[in-house]
């Protein structure tokens, strides 16, 4: 296919994705802030987040100083942040409109509707706010999945589409483990455990992996087990050991003569993640490990862009 | 070889042209006579409508425009925000043709089309037409439409204007008339498609009781057709769909025929040429495109060629098509027999070429070049149109009984400084359809563009793309000012 095509199909699925892992995120802060706490530790744990996003200095280059709601304003809504939920809808739209005709009609009519209602919503702020506006975002970008699996030929623009999909989860469940390590370890110091369960337990429940969580390990809450079933269990959808065998996979589809380095890469990075140790992982430290995966996926995806989506003029 | 200079507009935005003909005599009804009573073949669609409560057609009409806007039916309007593509008002009263209106459009559209393309095929070749002195020779070669870049090249099965759209205008006794060939890069055909799949859609018993022709095959038909004329020796050859990108107001159309046709659209940075002919850039390498659809204009199809500052093109592309590597549809330089000044030769060229007599009437066109058509013309300003030609419709032309003196004097100052850019032609009345308007249904001007496909074979499907002045009185069926379409049913029985 062509490359411009599979680039746009790619970044398409990226940015639909990055919605919904922003709203994910807002939503766990939302429910943090329903909970008895001092204000110091919930801005504590907006700093975490706007860290491991990486966007802190953009954000305080707007806003100046930080508060909470400016700061979720930021990623919901903010059409000048090229990162926020909305931009990011926004993005996906346009990256579809490109191809739409290597996409099926359903796909688009659902992309198209679901920035069409959001124009609706933006104008009305009391819309655009809170846990019923996260709720729309994970709805739209659940049906967006459902009717790219239920709809798409499984062909080499399929593979591009889910290789934005999951470098972009890879991403931003990396970034919320770092988020919620570097949290979790200020909150350790000062000695309150539950309440660093208590976190971790939002967590889960924002990916709905929580009676996941229960399911598999009929235990209570702890950092060291929740990093093993969202960086090492390859059957929770959103781990990375999921979302690197998805990405090896698809690049073993597409790979053409340029393509070598970027494989070896990729099934190198799934190797590890499906025979690595958690002890060995903590011993590392989490947020180590989750800076680290961040760059290399980074460095991926950078990978794949230049084999495939945007060759150089040379033919 | 002579040569002109002249700059012609883009005609992206060629389906919103005003048409050019004002009404100074009762039109002729497409549903109704004269008496009132239903014309035979409105006759079960107005049995239908008169019981139809009128919430359930408000409600449907309603449904209709919230599809369009989800699918995204729409051109872009440059400068707008950001997502704010355009609808074109769709009206869900069809217009109806019955089987005998459609045998005679059919044979004349196809007598037509071949006598243009014989006639593209005889100018870049032997030019025997002018020679014959059937159509002045200046008025060809010094034409800015006219590719001298064309001469003496072969085309596969000998055809340029693959894709054809041609305006046709019903007048006061229910005759036709053709108002313009449209040779180049015809748009609309997406809104024939998606106008039938609405109104089935909508209203699925219609089609149930009338029998319709259908005119969902029309991709086939033209990726048959493109296929058909790839160089020669090529057995399975690969077609692409060029589109100046996603700005372009006709974007919508690009993505939807390709998508019709399962082939690729592309734009002009995705293809390069090489020694050995065209290639576009995959996620795989390289690889051959043997068939261009193009819906880029000539002007802008290779910077090495023609404007050199053109980003939509590709480097090259000329001398690939010189070379006989890639097929172009439709051909470079099929602008020649759709300019203004040529129309006139139409009939003529049928009566050389084809050596039969027009099947469908040109509207009587004054040639001002002529000195006795210019007296003629100058002293009849206020009854007549007078339209500019090499150039899209629309662009300097005088609609007399709709203009005011002080309008008139200036055209005619024009016109007499330079007489060869101008024909004329008298005032023809435009038939009506009814249509739902805010008052109800009301009668508006309409006209028709049917989509004449050549390749082995010359097709039209039945049908086209009907458009509708939805202002009262109003001629002007360009959609910044109140223009929509119908759908456009062709009986079969």
């Amino acid at each position: 296919m062509l490359s411009r095509t599979a680039d746009h199909l790619y970044w398409m699925s990226r940015h639909s994705e990055r919605a919904e892992s922003l709203a994910r995120l807002l939503d766990m802060h939302y429910r943090h802030s329903l909970l008895p706490h001092d204000t110091g530790h919930l801005d504590q744990d907006w700093l975490s987040t706007l860290n491991a996003l990486g966007v802190m200095d953009d954000y305080l280059a707007r806003y100046q100083r930080f508060e909470t709601g400016t700061a979720f304003q930021y990623l919901a809504t903010d059409r000048d942040n090229p990162g926020s939920i909305v931009s990011c809808l926004w993005s996906a739209r346009e990256n579809a409109r490109a191809v739409r005709g290597a996409m099926t009609a359903e796909m688009w009519e659902t992309i198209n509707t679901t920035w069409l209602d959001l124009k609706g919503r933006v104008a009305n702020p009391d819309d655009a706010t809170g846990a019923d506006f996260l709720d729309w975002v994970r709805y739209r970008t659940h049906l967006w999945r459902g009717v790219t699996l239920g709809t798409m030929l499984r062909d080499e623009a399929f593979r591009f589409t889910r290789l934005g999909t999951f470098i972009e989860t890879a991403d931003a469940t990396a970034r919320m483990i770092l988020g919620r390590a570097g949290c979790a370890l200020s909150v350790a110091s000062t000695g309150s455990m539950a309440a660093d369960a208590y976190a971790w337990t939002l967590l889960l429940r924002s990916i709905a992996a929580f009676e996941v969580y229960r399911k598999v390990y009929r235990d209570t809450v702890t950092a060291a087990k929740v990093t093993e079933l969202l960086v090492l269990r390859r059957d929770v959808p959103r781990s990375l050991h999921r979302c690197m065998e998805e990405i090896d996979e698809a690049l073993q589809d597409v790979a053409n003569t340029r393509s070598h380095e970027t494989q070896r890469r990729a099934g190198e990075m799934r190797a590890q993640l499906r025979f690595g140790r958690l002890d060995q992982l903590l011993e590392t430290g989490i947020d180590q490990y989750a800076r680290s995966f961040i760059s290399r996926i980074g460095d991926l995806g950078e990978r794949i862009s230049a084999d495939f989506l945007v060759p150089g003029s040379g033919e | 070889m002579l040569a002109c200079s002249e700059q012609v507009p883009s005609r992206d935005s060629e389906l919103l042209d005003p048409l050019s003909i004002v009404v100074t005599q009762p039109p002729y009804d497409e549903m109704r006579l004269p008496d009132g009573s239903q014309r035979e073949h409105y006759r079960r669609y107005a049995e239908w409508l008169a019981v139809q409560p009128p919430s359930r057609i408000a409600q449907r009409r309603a449904e209709a425009d919230s599809l369009f806007h989800r699918l995204g039916i729409t051109f872009a309007v440059h400068g707008a925000d950001e997502g704010s593509e355009r609808l074109i008002p769709f009206d869900i009263l069809p217009r109806i043709l019955p089987a005998s209106d459609w045998a005679v459009l059919e044979s004349g559209l196809k007598q037509r089309i071949r006598a243009l393309n014989m006639f593209l095929f005889d100018v870049y070749s032997d030019q025997d037409i002018l020679r014959a002195g059937l159509i002045p020779a200046d008025a060809v070669l010094c034409n800015s439409q006219y590719r001298p870049e064309m001469q003496g090249i072969q085309l596969p099965g000998g055809i340029y204007a693959h894709i054809a759209g041609i305006d046709v205008v019903r007048a006061g006794a229910g005759e036709f008339y053709v108002l313009e060939d449209n040779l180049r890069v015809p748009s609309g055909v997406s809104y024939m498609l998606e106008n039938r799949k609405m109104m089935m859609r909508l209203f699925p018993e219609l089609f149930a009781s009338h029998s319709i022709a259908p005119v969902e095959h029309y991709p086939d038909v033209l990726l048959n057709n493109l296929t058909s004329v790839a160089p020669l020796g090529i057995l399975d050859p690969t077609v692409v769909l060029l589109t100046p990108g996603a700005s372009n107001s006709a974007y919508f159309e690009h993505a939807f025929l390709a998508q019709q046709m399962g082939i690729e659209l592309v734009e002009g940075q995705d293809l390069f040429v090489s020694d050995d002919g065209l290639f576009k850039r995959t996620t795989r390498g390289p690889q051959r495109v043997d068939v261009i659809y193009r819906r880029v204009d000539d002007d802008f199809l290779d910077p090495l060629a023609f404007r050199s500052d053109s980003m939509l093109g590709v480097p090259g592309l000329l001398s690939a098509y010189r070379a006989g590597r890639v097929t172009i549809a439709n051909a470079i330089g099929t602008g020649i027999a759709d300019d203004k000044s040529i129309y006139p030769y139409v009939p003529a060229m049928i009566r050389f070429y084809l050596d039969e007599e027009p099947i469908l009437s040109n509207v009587p066109t004054r040639i001002l070049r002529n000195p006795d058509d210019l007296a003629y013309t100058l002293d009849h300003l206020s009854e007549l149109v007078v339209k500019e030609v090499h150039g899209a419709g629309g662009y300097g032309m005088l609609v007399g009984p709709a203009s005011s003196q002080a309008e008139i004097e200036e055209f005619r100052h024009r016109i007499i400084a330079d007489p060869h850019r101008y024909i004329a032609q008298p005032t023809l009345a435009l038939s009506t359809c009814p249509t739902f308007v805010e008052s109800g249904i009301a009668p508006r001007h309409i006209d028709l563009r049917p989509y004449v496909l050549s390749g082995r074979d010359v097709t039209v499907v039945p049908g086209g793309l009907t458009r509708v002045a939805l202002r009262e009185g109003s001629l002007v069926v360009n959609s910044s000012q109140g223009g929509g379409t119908k759908d456009t049913w062709v009986l079969e029985s």
